[in-house]
């Protein structure tokens, strides 16, 4: 175990409130100079992954805005809500309300970092729930230029890791990681993130595919402190360079901690939930 | 000759060196022009940017993903796609061509995505997961399951099962076309060849339109590594032996070696792409620009022979040619430049190209030509040569036989004429390349194996965000598909309704009975956010359905049509839509193949207007120049007569005209009329200086032009023969129907505009 995990470990041994224990892990990962890239990678995905820890649940709500080259544009509303699960993925349930058509359609996942998630989807039109036996997580999400894999939480098992280097991003501080997708049918080879040194959260990530051709750049903006700790950015920019298309994702009335629990995420909610 | 012609002869045969010095400056100037050319292999290249169809075209593909294809169409070794062999070896190329640069979808058998209904779970698999363990139960069932898949049967499969294909989407950026097309197919005769090797036996062959694209490319290339040279060395050799002498010859092959670099140094300059089309222009030029060097070449050698200086003889030949010299080269401009009347960007600039260079090969004639003759001792213009004699033997016979060949061409000529309606105007894209090429032989293997290479797109708009999913649209975009399964012309429609119904079987426990449209707007839209969900990275439904879900795109693979055909099948399917489906937007038909069959369409129509415009010009620029308006309008007789003939000729021979012969008409009017020119200036000169009766006119002007009249003929006529060797049918049809109204114009000039002269001087002084 590297050793600045152990100093997290103290520290949180010795009642320093949690945001010591960041600064003690953030001083770790980015300044043990001797760690190789991939080493300090990982590192650096260990602290994203644990200073965004411990928020337990969370609901929001989205609004999607599709754009294709001819400049058409298409709205979608959705309310998501997330159950922070420790040792697996995080299991998540979308509602949609618009367009007309699909209100009301409710999808229920729950994300695995190395096998297929699992996945069911209630339709009202047929008041059934049906199960996706799908190995693919890398298809458009509402024909948008979202993957599910790419909105779904990141464990660090997700990846394998490697540290590039520091740079400047728009004025802030980040590191630059190369990450290779764990999971055998991810549609990506890699992709780059830009992770901002304060905050620990992305602000770019830009995605290769299967040919390592840079596929599209996801941008996070406007990011707001919640709780006084987590980091959630307020939109979310999708731009495909291959097919010149886009989607915004802004989101919208961010609240954790609201008490859900694993019976609010279980197939019989998907009914339940309007 | 008047005296500012002589004085400008004599100031160039004196002075040489200036001259010489003048040329190379230009010539070094214009040639760096050529550093700046750079190849342009896109086929839309074709269509001027504001073309209608290329317009909607460019919509279609910005509200859906971009068409751009290359398949490979695969013969297993075994014969037999359905084995577990040729599948492995399916999974295997499948797998490799996402790695081809710029593909964004790969589709094949194996990859397709399977939806099954087991109890209340959606699967979602590739059709062929694992071929290694595949067994022959499976084998059967893979078998029957593909072949009733609409999606797949016809387009990827057939019920022989011995050929399919793996079919690529490319998105190119379209930033440096001239490197991303090559580097596209390279890869994937990289892979091709890589596949043939590792699985012995396998056949593939590579079609699409990113291969046409890079077909122009090599079609260009091949006209410009073996059709220029072999036209230089036909040129050289015909001068070298019809006029005698090394001199000639090798000032003619600087002359147009020089006017060749200025026009394509200006192409570069100006920023014309070298196409499939203006590579043919060196080659024109070429033929074209020997004309004016050979008159004077062999004015010249006729009046060293009367015994006079070498200074006079030139002055001489340069004063008397000049102005016909002129009018000839300005009918052959204005010929070239009515081709600005074509629909087709690159026929305007190999129109400009030629005109430009013709233009400057006249300069250089005027110039540097006798300068370079007056440099050179004159013994080495002389040497054996075509015997004037022959030429005066034809004359003779002109004059004696005059009636016998006044009807008996006439009525040749004119039954030739009477065959132009027989012509059909039929434009085969994929047939603008030859048999010989790999992206021909592949495109008719596998329209004769499997599918059709020719796409037609119909966009049907329902007006309203996620309208695709209501069910009176749905059932009409159904009707459509059904409508378009039963033309003959059509080998396989993909459309997203087939995926509906068979997500409606699924989500009913694999029912029969609900293998149809969905009853419902809600449920349709759900079926499809399901579907959606559960499909790979790069096999979603955005080529289908655009962003808004409000219309849908469906396409028809068809036979190979001609252009005629396609603009009838596409009123039909239009008019279908009309009358059957009034309430959806359906925008016109749209594809490559269709953007091709209009654009020959238009492309007649503005260039029998341009063709009208270069005869009408032509004839005034006649009259004027002869300053007798019967004598000009007489001398359309055979300039007119061999152009009908020629197509008529072709109409028997060939019968199909395509976009490229529809310029022979202006561009062969302009070069045949210089022989009228020649042939009728000394004739008149003849008449009103020498005082000469009409038949010893004849014979003079036999004697002075006939035989630069020959020898230009065989050379226009060889030259543009050697343009039919071209690898490009557009080239190589342009080249040979224009060698045959060449041919048929020295008939005509030799032996029917002589009695036609004769006999109409008879008349009028009858």
């Amino acid at each position: 175990m590297p050793s600045y995990r152990g100093a997290l470990l103290l520290s949180c041994l010795f009642g320093l409130s949690p945001v010591m224990a960041q600064f003690a892990a953030d001083q770790a990962a980015s300044e043990r100079a001797d760690l190789d890239p991939e080493q300090r990678g990982l590192a650096i995905a260990e602290v994203v992954e644990a200073r965004d820890a411990g928020w337990g649940d969370m609901r929001a709500e989205l609004k999607m805005r599709l754009r294709n080259r001819q400049g058409q544009e298409s709205l979608r509303a959705l309310r998501m809500q997330v159950l922070e699960i420790t040792d697996d993925g995080d299991q998540s349930l979308i509602v949609f309300d618009s367009p007309r058509d699909i209100a009301g359609t409710a999808f229920l996942s729950y994300t695995h970092a190395l096998k297929p998630d699992d996945q069911w989807l209630y339709l009202p039109a047929l008041k059934r729930v049906k199960r996706i036996a799908s190995a693919n997580k890398s298809g458009p999400f509402v024909g948008s230029e979202f993957a599910y894999e790419d909105l779904s939480s990141t464990e660090v098992a997700k990846y394998r890791y490697r540290w590039l280097r520091d740079e400047d991003l728009e004025g802030r501080t980040t590191y630059v990681l190369e990450e290779f997708p764990a999971y055998e049918h991810s549609g990506y080879t890699r992709r780059l993130v830009w992770i901002d040194q304060e905050m620990m959260q992305p602000l770019k990530v830009v995605f290769h595919d299967r040919k390592d051709a840079p596929l599209k750049t996801l941008t996070f903006r406007h990011y707001r402190q919640h709780l006084d700790r987590y980091w959630r950015a307020d939109e979310m920019h999708m731009e495909n360079h291959q097919t010149g298309k886009e989607t915004t994702l802004s989101w919208q009335d961010y609240r954790f901690g609201t008490g859900l629990s694993r019976r609010d995420f279980d197939q019989a909610s998907l009914k339940r939930i309007r | 000759m008047r005296p500012d012609s002589t004085r400008y002869a004599r100031f160039i045969v004196r002075h040489p060196g200036w001259v010489l010095l003048f040329w190379v400056v230009v010539t070094l100037s214009a040639g760096m022009g050529v550093r700046l050319l750079e190849f342009n292999n896109n086929h839309r290249a074709f269509f001027s940017p504001d073309n209608p169809q290329l317009l909607a075209f460019n919509a279609l593909e910005n509200t859906f993903n971009k068409n751009d294809t290359l398949n490979f169409v695969v013969q297993p070794a075994d014969g037999a796609v359905f084995s577990r062999a040729s599948l492995g070896m399916l999974a295997d190329l499948t797998q490799k061509a996402w790695q081809i640069p710029y593909s964004s979808r790969v589709d094949s058998l194996t990859n397709f995505q399977f939806t099954e209904g087991v109890g209340d779970d959606l699967v979602v698999r590739d059709l062929v997961a694992d071929p290694d363990v595949i067994g022959p139960a499976a084998l059967k069932r893979l078998r029957e399951t593909a072949l009733a898949e609409p999606t797949l049967e016809g387009a990827l499969i057939r019920e022989r099962g011995d050929v399919t294909a793996v079919n690529v989407v490319v998105q190119l950026p379209r930033k440096d076309e001239a490197h991303e097309v090559p580097q596209v197919v390279e890869a994937a005769r990289k892979l091709a060849a890589e596949i043939e090797r590792d699985y012995p036996g396998t056949r593939i062959h590579l079609t699409g339109l990113v291969v046409m694209d890079q077909a122009f490319a090599e079609a260009s290339r091949h006209d410009i590594l073996t059709l220029i040279p072999a036209s230089f060395a036909v040129m050289i050799l015909l001068i070298a032996v019809l006029l005698g002498g090394a001199t000639g010859a090798l000032g003619c092959a600087l002359v147009i070696a020089l006017a060749i670099i200025i026009a394509m140094g200006l192409a570069g300059y100006i920023g014309y792409p070298v196409s499939s089309a203006t590579s043919a222009a060196p080659v024109i030029i070429l033929t074209v620009a020997i004309a004016n060097c050979v008159h004077i070449l062999d004015a010249y050698r006729q009046a060293l022979q009367t015994g006079v200086d070498q200074e006079t003889a030139l002055i001489d030949a340069l004063g008397t040619n000049l102005r016909p010299i002129f009018f000839a080269s300005l009918t052959t401009v204005i010929g070239f430049l009515t081709f600005n009347f074509s629909e087709v960007p690159p026929f305007r600039q190999l129109g400009n190209l030629v005109a430009f260079g013709d233009f400057a090969s006249y300069m250089l004639a005027v110039s540097l030509f006798p300068a370079l003759l007056a440099l050179l001792p004159a013994r080495f213009a002389t040497g054996r040569q075509l015997p004037v004699a022959w030429v005066m033997a034809l004359a003779e016979f002109a004059i004696k036989r005059r009636l016998w060949l006044l009807r008996g061409l006439g009525v040749l000529l004119l039954g030739l004429i009477a065959c132009i309606p027989r012509n059909q105007l039929n434009d085969v894209f994929v047939n603008y390349f030859d048999e010989s090429t790999p992206f021909r032989q592949a495109t008719d293997f596998t329209t004769r194996h499997l599918s059709g290479v020719y796409h037609f797109y119909y966009t049907l708009d329902s007006g309203q965000e996620g309208g695709i999913h209501a069910p009176a649209f749905l059932a009409a975009a159904d009707a459509f598909v059904a409508w378009l399964r039963q033309q003959p012309e059509v080998k396989h429609v993909a459309s997203y309704t087939d995926t509906v119904k068979r997500l409606n079987r699924n989500l009913h426990a694999e029912d029969p009975a609900y293998y149809r449209l969905p009853d419902s707007r809600e449920l349709a839209a759900q079926y499809q956010l399901l579907y959606e969900m559960s499909l790979p990275y790069g096999l979603d439904l955005n080529s289908q359905i655009d962003v808004n879900k409000s219309a849908l795109k469906i396409s028809a693979a068809m036979e190979t049509l001609s252009s005629q055909a396609a603009i009838a099948f596409n009123t039909r399917a239009e008019a279908w839509l009309r009358a059957q489906a009034p309430d959806i937007a359906s925008g016109t038909g749209s594809g490559t193949a269709l953007m091709f069959s209009h654009l020959g369409v238009r492309n007649i129509k503005t260039m029998l207007m341009g063709s009208a415009l270069a005869l009408a010009l032509i004839s005034f620029l006649l009259v004027f120049m002869l300053r007798a308006p019967g004598l000009g309008l007489l001398s359309l007789v055979p300039n007119l007569l061999p152009l009908g003939a020629g197509f008529g000729l072709w109409a028997l021979a060939v019968g199909q005209v395509g976009l490229s012969l529809s310029v022979v008409a202006s561009m062969s009017l302009g070069i045949i009329i210089d022989d009228t020119v020649h042939f009728l200036v000394k004739y008149q000169r003849a008449r009103r200086r020498k005082g000469l009766n009409p038949e010893d006119a004849i014979r003079y002007a036999f004697r002075v032009n006939g035989r630069a009249m020959l020898v230009t003929s065989i050379t226009l006529v060889l030259g543009f023969l050697v343009l039919a060797f071209s690898a490009f049918e557009l080239n190589a049809g342009m080249g040979l129907l224009t060698a045959l109204v060449i041919g048929l114009a020295l008939l005509v000039d030799l032996l029917f505009l002589s009695p036609l002269l004769l006999t109409l001087e008879e008349r009028a002084h009858a």
